[in-house]
């Protein structure tokens, strides 16, 4: 028999798509938070609308991890499909809750495992007037069992309901007696586990909010001051640009009129090259979308960064090409990111790492595409942007729009007085950044004519070498500046630790729990976030200052490692790569034991990799 | 001497609506294109600041180089104008937008994008200087090329052409005209005409390649061209300023009134044809094209329809004007998202 742990749970919860598993998970969710319980919850959900498998997993931790857990306590089994591979998901001595509506087949018993049956199917016919939205109401009967199981009470679930469904009382009063009838059924049976129970932590969450990167982005974009999107739908970008359209109208005063323009584009080509004629004519321009959609981007992305049209992409990171993955979560568009296009490009890269540098990251992004003239990415992925996660408030940094070397008629004017003259692709200032001016600037010098790569320093038509040249190397020194602006990494060292990791993006979660986890068994790490590119002179020195540096990235090919190792080929032989590439959020436990199998000298399938890369670039 | 000088409305010479000089093939139709462009903008009196000059890839996307050297020029990618245009627009709807593309470009790499241009009803007068091949890469032929074409080395079109005039009307566009490069009498006043609508104008404008396209056995040789016109009507425009009670011969001509006041007058030169009438454009061109004919004129007019911009309910202000104050929401507001996001 063992101890309960405290509030140090993980769920793991099977449906089928389609089936209404969405909003009885949101409830249960939203309940553990309302006790005050730090939690997390990842949805592992298919790229159909009903009928396929689902997961969605909840971690309760009172130490307040919110990666994916490894190790799963509980399993409620309500996808028949899939129950023969959740049985042993579920850990040794955990809780598997079922439907008995209809006998256990024996081949789904395991030993060591607890079943709790609970018949919805059964008490919703008893209990749910007969519609075809019957079906939708079966999963509430698991909320009301797990409440019962492990400690959530009927008051805060009655709370979540009433915060969800405030005005459809009818709605709320549906949902409560499927609800209660799963609770009541377990209390009546008498079922009860040892495995863990849940407990209110007074305060515990207070002030904490619960949102989805996609949503604190989009709320970012419209406090940056976004006024021109065109975007085409695709997972798991779509929420962004649908958040975007949600509060862009309740957030901007209209007087009337719009502020600002919002289109769903006709494809991915449209909709980068709508946003490149709007950052041209002035306004503030933003696309959201994932790999397939950036491909298609690249050709117009090419002639934003040579003809210097300031542009935001938001980019939430999936699975690769057409049919399988788009729902789950990858950080492997990080070359197609920074080298987008053709012709020598490369591009600065914003890389939140959790809501509030969502909302931060997003909102500067704008400045930083003015700044630089240039196309800017803010680099998601399907995790951060679509998963629910607890964090502090959003919070807005009051500052200045920063527009960059914008140049007015009064300014121009002002020149002229000077004996300047406005030079479209002049670099005045020495930094590679040039002045700009947009259409309707009365100026008679306002005006130039905007091409691709083939132009002078005052936007002639040119296919002189010297000028390309020029134009290169004039765009590679902003590129160069640019890594004064972008935000600085995070850093985090202790005196003497020789041993660093570094991460980004949604990888931040499992890799602070596995620096706790590998301390405790002796290995103490130091540790940088990286929050953009380009690289900056404080990652060189992090990496420069320890033995070895375990970059973790969420693709096959160690994309950001080589992105390092091509900027500081010096450097290389310390990084090695924590790759984690199946789609799912990390898990802490895999981050742990790649970089132990590594630290405890083991030969891996990813160091034997690299040794015959060695081996063949050697012959 | 500068007193002498002619000028127009705005007190602006015809030199001002000059741009770089050409570097087209000599007798190329995208030059005397270009011309009635800008005897078109100067007609119009519109300052040149207040244009925005936008195309694609190809000979004729080149061109907006050679007028209107006052304005802003965008010279995007093969086949985007029309999507660029649409997001310069959004950005600044008070601007007025000329886009200049070829038949590659529209009818082939870019008939997505300019589908939904016209579906949306961007504000633009979008020229197609249309002569049936690709001019830059040498010779293939375009999407618009007749069937039964002959290609310069020989080869034969066996695919039918698309008919830009036709596609407009089907998607939406609410100025549909054709013509033809050499006729300045007509083309200038049917862009004034453009210039004056608010919506997707669309001016597919015959212009024979003098290089690659202009040889025996081409439909879109000068020759033949010249030969298969098939005017609907004389055009012409007369600015909101201007008195027409003059001009107006009830009968034999027709009149159409634009947004701004300005009216195009129609001389009919064989039936009496209104251009407002869907179905009927629709007909003519079929007609037109079975005789192997190009049908020339104002050929589908849409007075009502709203443009892209108003559709989504822009005021008078550019966005791109709008300022922190108007784009940055009140902290407040955040906090009270913030409380949402805590239930």
């Amino acid at each position: 028999m063992e101890t309960p742990t405290i509030n140090d749970l993980s769920i793991s919860i099977a449906t089928e798509n389609g089936t209404g598993s969405a909003s009885a998970n949101n409830i249960l969710f939203k309940a553990i938070f309302k006790m005050g319980i730090p939690c997390s919850s990842k949805n592992m959900f298919p790229s159909n609308i009903q009928g396929l498998p689902t997961w969605y997993q909840i971690r309760a931790s009172a130490d307040g991890y919110m990666a994916r857990k490894d190790v799963i306590d509980v399993i409620v089994m309500f996808n028949d499909v899939t129950a023969a591979k959740d049985i042993h998901r579920v850990r040794d001595g955990g809780v598997i809750v079922y439907d008995d509506s209809t006998p256990l087949s024996p081949t789904l018993k395991r030993d060591g495992i607890t079943y709790f049956g609970v018949p919805a199917n059964k008490l919703i016919q008893k209990i749910v007037p007969a519609s075809p939205l019957r079906i939708k109401q079966r999963n509430m009967v698991y909320v009301g069992a797990l409440a019962a199981l492990f400690g959530i009470d009927m008051e805060t679930i009655k709370a979540v309901l009433q915060d969800t469904f405030g005005r459809k009382p009818a709605v709320i009063e549906s949902n409560l007696v499927c609800i209660e009838a799963g609770y009541n059924h377990v209390k009546e049976k008498g079922y009860t586990q040892n495995i863990a129970m849940l407990q209110p932590i007074p305060n515990g969450n207070k002030g904490k909010i619960i949102t989805e990167g996609n949503t604190a982005c989009a709320l970012g974009a419209i406090y940056g001051g976004a006024s021109v999107i065109a975007w085409y739908p695709i997972t798991p970008s779509s929420s962004l640009a649908e958040a975007v359209e949600h509060y862009m109208p309740r957030l901007r005063k209209t007087n009337g009129s719009a502020p600002y323009a919002i289109v769903q584009a006709e494809d991915e080509i449209a909709a980068v090259s709508m946003i490149v004629g709007a950052g041209w004519a002035g306004a503030r321009a933003m696309t959201s979308t994932s790999g397939p959609g950036l491909s298609l981007m690249n050709e117009a992305i090419g002639l934003a960064y040579f003809a210097e049209i300031p542009t935001v992409f938001f980019i939430i990171q999936r699975g690769g090409p057409s049919t399988g993955l788009p729902t789950r979560t990858q950080q492997s568009d990080i070359q197609l990111m920074y080298y987008a296009s053709h012709g020598d490009t490369r591009h600065i890269i914003l890389i939140p790492h959790d809501m509030k540098s969502c909302f931060d990251l997003s909102r500067k992004s704008f400045d930083y595409a003015d700044r630089f003239q240039t196309p800017v990415f803010v680099m998601m992925d399907l995790d951060l942007g679509m998963n629910l996660w607890s964090s502090d408030p959003l919070e807005l940094k009051k500052e200045p729009f920063d527009r960059g070397k914008l140049l007015t008629s009064a300014d121009l004017e002002q020149w002229e007085k000077q004996g300047k003259k406005f030079r479209r692709y002049f670099d005045q200032d020495g930094d590679g950044i040039p002045y700009r001016t947009i259409p309707g600037n009365p100026n008679r010098k306002a005006s130039y004519f905007a091409r691709g790569s083939g132009h002078d320093a005052d936007a002639k038509y040119s296919e002189d070498e010297k000028d390309y040249k020029e134009t290169l190397d004039r765009l590679r020194k902003k590129f160069e500046t640019s890594r004064k602006f972008v935000p600085k990494p995070i850093v985090e060292t202790q005196e003497g630790v020789k041993t660093g990791i570094i991460c980004f993006g949604s990888s931040y979660e499992p890799v602070r729990e596995a620096r706790d986890r590998l301390k405790a068994a002796g290995l103490k790490t130091n540790h940088l976030l990286l929050r953009a590119l380009p690289l900056t002179e404080e990652t060189r020195k992090f990496v420069a200052a320890h033995d070895v540096i375990y970059l973790v990235e969420q693709n096959r090919d160690a994309q950001m490692a080589s992105i390092f190792k091509d900027e500081w080929p010096d450097l290389a032989t310390k990084i090695v790569s924590v790759l984690v590439y199946d789609g799912l959020p990390v898990t802490t436990l895999e981050v742990v034991r790649q970089i132990r199998r590594h630290h405890d000298g083991e030969t891996t399938e990813e160091t034997q990799w690299q040794e015959n890369k060695k081996l063949i670039a050697s012959i | 001497m500068a007193g002498e000088q002619k000028t127009n409305r705005v007190n602006l010479t015809e030199k001002d609506y000059e741009g770089a000089p050409s570097t087209m093939c000599r007798g190329c139709g995208h030059d005397a294109i270009s011309a009635s462009v800008m005897r078109a903008f100067y007609d119009s009196s519109v300052d040149p600041r207040k244009v925005v000059k936008l195309s694609g890839i190809g000979c004729s996307s080149k061109t907006p180089a050679y007028f209107l050297s006052q304005s802003f020029g965008f010279n995007a990618v093969h086949g985007r104008m029309s999507a660029v245009a649409t997001g310069a627009n959004l950005a600044n709807h008070t601007l007025i937008p000329i886009g200049v593309s070829g038949d590659g470009d529209t009818a082939a790499i870019g008939l997505g994008n300019f589908c939904h241009m016209m579906r949306r009803n961007v504000n633009i007068t979008y020229i197609v200087e249309n002569n049936g091949v690709y001019g830059l890469t040498k010779g293939q032929f375009s999407a618009t090329a007749d069937k039964g074409s002959v290609m310069k080395g020989g080869k034969i079109n066996d695919m039918p052409a698309l008919d830009i005039a036709e596609l407009a009307i089907v998607l939406g566009a609410t100025y549909v005209a054709r013509s033809f490069s050499g006729d300045r009498k007509q083309l200038a006043p049917l862009i004034e005409g453009a210039l004056a609508h608010k919506g997707s104008a669309i001016l597919d404008v015959i212009s024979p390649c003098v290089t690659f396209n202009n040889h025996e056995g081409s439909t879109k040789s000068l020759k033949y061209v010249k030969e298969h016109l098939d005017p609907i009507h004389d055009v012409d425009f007369i600015p909101s300023y201007e008195n027409i009670e003059a001009d107006y011969k009830p009968g034999t001509d027709h009149m159409v009134t634009m947004h701004d006041g300005s009216r195009i007058l129609l001389h009919k030169l064989h039936e009496d044809y209104d251009p407002t009438n869907r179905m009927q454009a629709m007909q003519m061109i079929h007609a037109s094209v079975a005789e192997g004919k190009f049908l020339t004129g104002l050929i589908y007019y849409d007075p009502n329809r709203p443009d892209f911009a108003a559709e989504l309910g822009l005021g008078d202000k550019a966005l791109a004007e709008l300022g922190q104050d108007i784009l940055q929401p009140p902290p407040e507001a955040l906090d009270r998202i913030n409380a949402d996001f805590m239930k």
